[in-house]
């Protein structure tokens, strides 16, 4: 009893696994005052239409995000290097789905 | 072989009338997640009381001496038989098997038509003494030899499971968090503790089921509860007042209940008694 009260609850992002095998995909976020207590959360709110089968929280603040500032140099110059999709080879029919 | 039906009853009022009760945080709740939980949790809780009273509504309807005791309600019946609705809505207060505990209102001790608050401390320690119960009786009913009993058992066991989990979790940080909580968890626990007396003390159709095998033999889970509640005490920081218990055992279970349950079926009867064909 000895830490003050958290007046604010920090930022979770939640990630829910909706199947075996699937990666886990960013749903929201919600505030938690921590890891466990925003499980259960995400639990409550994410996963009550049968959504998932496994959820993973992350502090938001553990996020290093891209600037949107930045976006020209960042992603612009891929633009025109169409080259790098691989749309450029013949796939043997053997080999079916890719 | 079939459960008495007092205690299909005992068990399903149990459910509704909490899952009721809990029912009035939704929109109300202390943060967004925490009225989405509450209201998760009333819905598991109403979904096992319709399981349950479906089961007795068959019971009621395949005996006739059952049926001749049921005849005088007649709401919500389909081609003549009771349904679960029937039982739900058309009973009287004397007729519902609850535990007192289930129908005690949000706050402090006040007489039944007053109105405060609720206390979020009191909505949990309620959840987590009660579900620790019924996490023991899921599990014990899952053997019951009424076979439709112990497969609604099975379900309900995975549902209490997460509620124990969620009002447990909660109570530590009440207890352990600051001054305020901490005082709040210690009254919601003194109130309530004393009511859990009557787990210990079976009605008739309770010892009977225990008897035939369908039922549980609650004496059995005494020791298991209290080490349980115990133990999520010890970590709240919380202490029992309860021992030895202090006097009056409340006796819901067998029909004599509180002001409080009145009030309860009043609001969640009156429109299925308004509107008697009522299709929804």
């Amino acid at each position: 009893m000895n830490a003050p009260a958290l007046k604010e609850w920090p930022l979770w992002e939640v990630f829910v696994r909706s199947k075996q095998g699937l990666e886990h995909k960013h749903c929201g976020s919600l505030h938690a005052s921590d890891a466990r207590h925003a499980l259960q959360m995400a639990r409550d709110v994410y996963t009550r239409r049968q959504e998932g089968v496994s959820i993973w929280v992350v502090p938001s603040t553990a996020i290093t995000a891209s600037e949107p500032d930045s976006k020209d140099s960042f992603f612009d110059p891929a633009a025109d290097k169409i080259y790098r999709h691989p749309t450029f080879y013949e796939i043997p029919d053997k080999v079916g789905h890719m | 072989m079939k459960a008495p039906i007092d205690y299909l009853l005992h068990l399903a009022d149990n459910a509704l009338v909490l899952g009721q009760r809990n029912a009035e945080w939704c929109g109300h709740g202390p943060i967004l997640e925490e009225d989405l939980a509450l209201a998760n949790n009333s819905l598991d809780l109403i979904g096992q009381a319709r399981l349950l009273y479906q089961h007795a509504a068959e019971l009621i309807n395949s005996n006739a001496s059952l049926a001749q005791r049921f005849a005088h309600l007649q709401g919500a019946r389909q081609d003549g038989r009771v349904t679960e609705d029937t039982l739900a809505y058309f009973r009287d207060t004397a007729e519902f098997r609850n535990h007192t505990l289930m129908e005690l209102p949000h706050h402090g001790p006040l007489v039944g038509y007053a109105v405060s608050e609720r206390d979020y401390a009191v909505t949990i320690a309620r959840n987590f003494l009660v579900s620790a119960l019924m996490v023991l009786m899921w599990d014990s009913l899952r053997a019951s030899k009424d076979e439709q009993l112990a497969a609604i058992a099975a379900k309900s066991l995975k549902e209490v499971r997460y509620h124990l989990q969620h009002a447990g979790d909660w109570l530590v940080r009440f207890g352990d968090g600051t001054e305020e909580s901490h005082r709040r968890a210690q009254n919601a626990i003194d109130l309530l503790l004393p009511y859990c007396e009557a787990f210990w003390h079976p009605g008739p159709a309770e010892s009977a089921a225990a008897q035939d095998g369908t039922g549980v033999d609650i004496l059995s889970l005494r020791e298991h509860w209290n080490a349980l509640v115990n133990e999520t005490l010890a970590e709240a920081t919380l202490t029992r007042h309860d021992q030895p218990h202090p006097g009056y055992i409340a006796q819901g279970h067998t029909g004599i209940h509180s002001e409080h349950l009145g009030f309860l079926l009043a609001e969640m009867q009156s429109l299925a008694r308004a509107h008697p064909t009522a299709v929804w």
